[in-house]
């Protein structure tokens, strides 16, 4: 059962990561300079001021005493409470984390399929003026970072032209009748596609953002898989017995290219999902990613280590996920 | 596929009915004002918590809850819940006399009770007001009626300049004690002009006007503040006239923008930009302290990188603060700092060296402001080295006395009173204050208790000469907060630099 093995060998690992991820984020925000005490402190306070909120959020103890009381209330599934919102952390994270994924997600269809198109075209149209065109398009959406695509796009699908929203998840004037908070989902599912017009109307500048850098990966890489396979005996037995181009490319080629681009894929993907704290800064979308930075410049030192912890635990997850799907698509690792 | 005219003008009309549906438009009548507002809103109890003591966010708790005195757009106090306020002759009781015909956003009259409930949770030692120290400094309250007196426990003469102030609001006794704090932060509400009626963490607040409202319905019914904290995001709501009202722009976007479609109001407001000094070296020697100061041309910074927007200042006291001494003086005068420098042994060839620590875009142009500076101290023999740092870690090093020589800062007093300007930045006891000298803490001590008003504010105008010619600060000029709208709204800004929906009304 190598497939199982490997993953509970994998689920070992994710645990001690995250013990990992916890210890250094737990130290490393305590030792940097600015404390939340320090920020909140009104004008005119003394040092009774000052020791009665240390006791009150408990940073009068040593780190490793602060460490363990948080770590017992973890492993009971409490986070602690936010110092600036005095809301429950693991309530707080969650609430955003369903905002977050669907962005993410999103970014990374409109990313696979703006890729995967321009790689198969690439491909078919191969030593052109298109491959050539493509290529420096790919060149172009790498060189700029995707908070840039997004002030570009805010531009032009914000002001110059304004189809899109600039700023939020949601308009405010509409009445959510959702149960969850994965609202592009549910709108879907409860065929409300009003809603999910308004959603898509928020999100396709943001998700574009973060696709268009990813994009242009994944359609080199591909592009480049593909023209490597075109030249393998079974891809030229395959045009010798009469397949056309386009049948050649995608049904034989394409499924041994595919793989080390599902690789990236994954592995680009957490990092998406890290450039969501800028993008979603930019268009002042309520995930997880604009907490951070709330989180950070308030000192909020639970709602930090409870957004890191989680985003760790995305991480790992997707790498496994990533493995797991690996292996099911190649045989030699599903037999071990 | 050939693209003929025809299916271009097709085209065309697609994207300009598309790019017009749901989206508004700068030329159409207001209906439901939107407001691209620069910070989150964290947390509705405006008594308790980090928040409460969050100057930006008062403009956002305004139009929610009111506070116990009113406050007029040029910072002087008018009736508001508190009709009459005061102290008896020999100044060891307070009075208050409370509005009557007032309710609550859920129809329950508002009751002195409130009042001292209010006052009573504030002054509590474990109920998390971080003003505490004030609000307990009166207590025993006793209602008659709709007069409340109380027991002055120690006085303190901005007391009731404290109730239009940081955490100076009445609270509902009895919904606070029916749903608790949770229940509050779910559904607050107030007895301000606007009651809450949906509310997304981090993303917008849509407001609905309180009709009974005791000064008034205000003019737009529905108002819905959206949180944008990027500036170029703000910029392109009001532009793509998504928001009609934003604040907080860039001054060069402030005026382009005005001087195309939209409208623009730009007022001084009580938040300050200075430079602290320690007392350390080389800040203990008065001639590098006043060559720091003289070699500075307030005015030509102003112009040059703040497009004009903002006041010069000599003291810590701004135009509009009620100890504002328009007689004291710190010219630019960069001969003077030389000889000054000189008669230290320090000059152009030999300059003094310190580190100036600042923020770097969390105040417009900070960065930028201290670059000029230390190019202005470089001609008349200071060499600065700058250091950037997060506002986080000016608070720490603040607290602890540990700033370097010199440190950048703005500081914000929407009461205009000494003792939150001066007082509280240059006290040395005070853990917001840097310069620590023993004449500047026995001139200022006697001024906290002081109970001839007259006697406070000239002493406190002493004190500011006396910092000035010592040139213990370097006071360098007073914000002017821009303020973006549609031609639709005519928008009334505040000198506590709180933008008011209920001060909005159509143009």
């Amino acid at each position: 059962m190598p497939i199982l093995k490997r993953l509970l060998l994998r689920l070992v690992t994710t645990f001690v990561t995250l013990f990992g991820v916890a210890v250094i984020v737990f130290v490393v925000i305590r030792v940097v300079p600015g404390n939340p005490i320090a920020m909140m402190l009104p004008p005119g306070a003394g040092e009774d001021d000052i020791l009665r909120l240390k006791a009150l959020y408990g940073l009068d103890k040593s780190i490793p005493e602060q460490f363990l009381i948080w770590l017992g209330g973890v492993l009971q599934g409490d986070f602690g409470t936010s110092i600036t919102t005095r809301q429950p952390v693991l309530e707080l994270v969650l609430s955003r984390l369903p905002a977050t994924l669907e962005l993410s997600v999103m970014a990374l269809i409109i990313a696979v399929v703006a890729g995967g198109i321009l790689a198969l075209t690439g491909t078919r149209l191969r030593g052109g003026r298109v491959e050539a065109g493509i290529d420096v398009a790919n060149g172009m959406a790498l060189s700029v970072p995707d908070f840039l695509w997004g002030l570009v796009l805010i531009l032009l699908f914000g002001v110059l032209w304004p189809v899109f929203q600039i700023s939020g998840r949601v308009s405010p004037n509409i009445d959510l009748p959702f149960s969850t908070r994965f609202y592009l989902f549910e709108s879907v599912l409860r065929l409300r596609f009003d809603i999910w017009a308004d959603l898509v109307s928020h999100m396709f500048m943001p998700a574009l953002a973060l696709a268009i850098p990813l994009a242009a990966i994944i359609a080199q890489l591909l592009k480049q898989s593909l023209k490597e396979t075109m030249h393998l005996d079974y891809v030229t037995l395959a045009r010798t017995k009469g397949y056309g181009e386009n049948h050649v490319i995608i049904r034989e080629a394409l499924p041994n290219a595919i793989l080390p681009t599902l690789t990236l894929v994954g592995v680009q993907f957490t990092f998406l999902i890290g450039g969501t704290v800028i993008i979603e800064r930019l268009f002042s979308y309520e995930g997880l990613g604009n907490m951070a930075i709330n989180a950070v410049i308030n000192r909020d030192l639970p709602l930090i280590q409870g957004i890191v912890i989680l985003f760790a635990l995305i991480f790992t997850m997707v790498n496994l996920l990533v493995d797991l799907t690996y292996a099911a698509l190649n045989p030699r690792l599903r037999r071990g | 596929m050939k693209l003929s005219r025809r299916s271009l003008l097709k085209l065309s009309a697609a994207s300009l009915t598309l790019s017009g549906f749901g989206l508004p438009t700068l030329a159409q009548p207001i209906e439901e004002l939107v407001i691209a507002y620069n910070v989150n809103l964290p947390s509705w109890d405006p008594t308790v918590g980090t928040s409460a003591v969050n100057p930006t966010l008062q403009g956002l708790y305004q139009s929610v809850f009111d506070q116990f005195i009113a406050q007029d757009t040029d910072l002087s106090q008018k009736p508001g819940l508190l009709t009459d306020w005061g102290w008896n002759e020999d100044r060891t009781q307070v009075y208050m006399t409370v509005r009557e015909g007032v309710t609550w956003h859920d129809g329950v009259p508002f009751t002195a009770e409130d009042v001292v409930w209010s006052l009573e949770r504030a002054a509590s030692e474990g109920g998390g007001n971080p003003i505490q120290f004030i609000w307990s400094t009166i207590g025993n309250f006793r209602i008659d009626g709709n007069r409340i007196t109380g027991d002055v426990l120690r006085f303190e003469p901005t007391i009731f300049k404290w109730m239009s102030f940081l955490t100076g609001y009445v609270m509902p006794k009895h919904y606070v004690e029916k749903v608790g704090a949770d229940g509050f932060e779910a559904a607050p509400i107030g007895t301000g002009p606007y009651m809450v009626e949906k509310y997304e963490r981090n993303a917008y607040v849509r407001l609905k006007a309180n009709e009974n409202y005791w000064g008034g319905a205000p003019e737009f019914k529905t108002v819905t503040i959206k949180f944008v904290t990027d500036a170029a995001a703000r910029v392109a709501e009001v532009e793509s006239g998504n928001s009609h009202v934003t604040l907080e722009v860039p001054y060069e976007e402030f005026d382009r923008l005005k001087a195309g479609r939209l409208e623009g109001v730009a007022r001084p407001v009580s938040d300050i930009a200075m430079i602290f000094f320690n007392d350390i070296e080389p800040m203990t020697d008065p001639n590098v302290r006043k060559a720091a100061v003289m070699a500075v041309n307030k005015q030509a910074i102003v112009d040059r990188l703040l497009s004009g927007y903002g006041v010069p200042i000599d003291t810590l006291q701004a135009p509009d603060y009620m100890a504002y001494d328009p007689s004291i003086r710190t010219p630019h005068d960069p001969e003077k700092a030389k000889e000054l420098l000189a008669a230290s042994g320090y000059g152009p060839d030999n300059p003094v060296r310190f580190t100036v620590q600042t923020t770097r875009g969390y105040k417009p142009k900070d960065y930028e402001i201290i670059q000029a500076i230390v190019g202005l101290w470089r001609r008349v023999g200071i060499e600065a080295e700058i250091e950037v740092y997060e506002v986080a870690k000016h608070f720490e090093l603040r607290a602890a006395d540990q700033l370097a020589p010199a440190a950048f800062y703005n500081w914000g007093n929407s009461i205009g009173d000494p003792t939150t300007s001066t007082g509280f930045a240059m006290f040395g006891p005070s853990p917001h204050s840097v310069w620590d000298g023993e004449d500047l803490i026995g001139m200022i001590a006697p001024l906290w208790g002081e109970r001839d008003e007259e006697k406070r504010i000239a002493g406190w105008k002493a004190v500011d000469r006396y910092i000035a010619e010592n040139a213990l600060v370097l006071p360098l000029f007073q914000y002017v907060q821009p303020i973006l709208h549609a031609p639709g709204v005519k928008v009334v800004p505040h000198a506590s630099g709180a933008l008011l929906p209920h001060l909005m009304t159509r143009a």
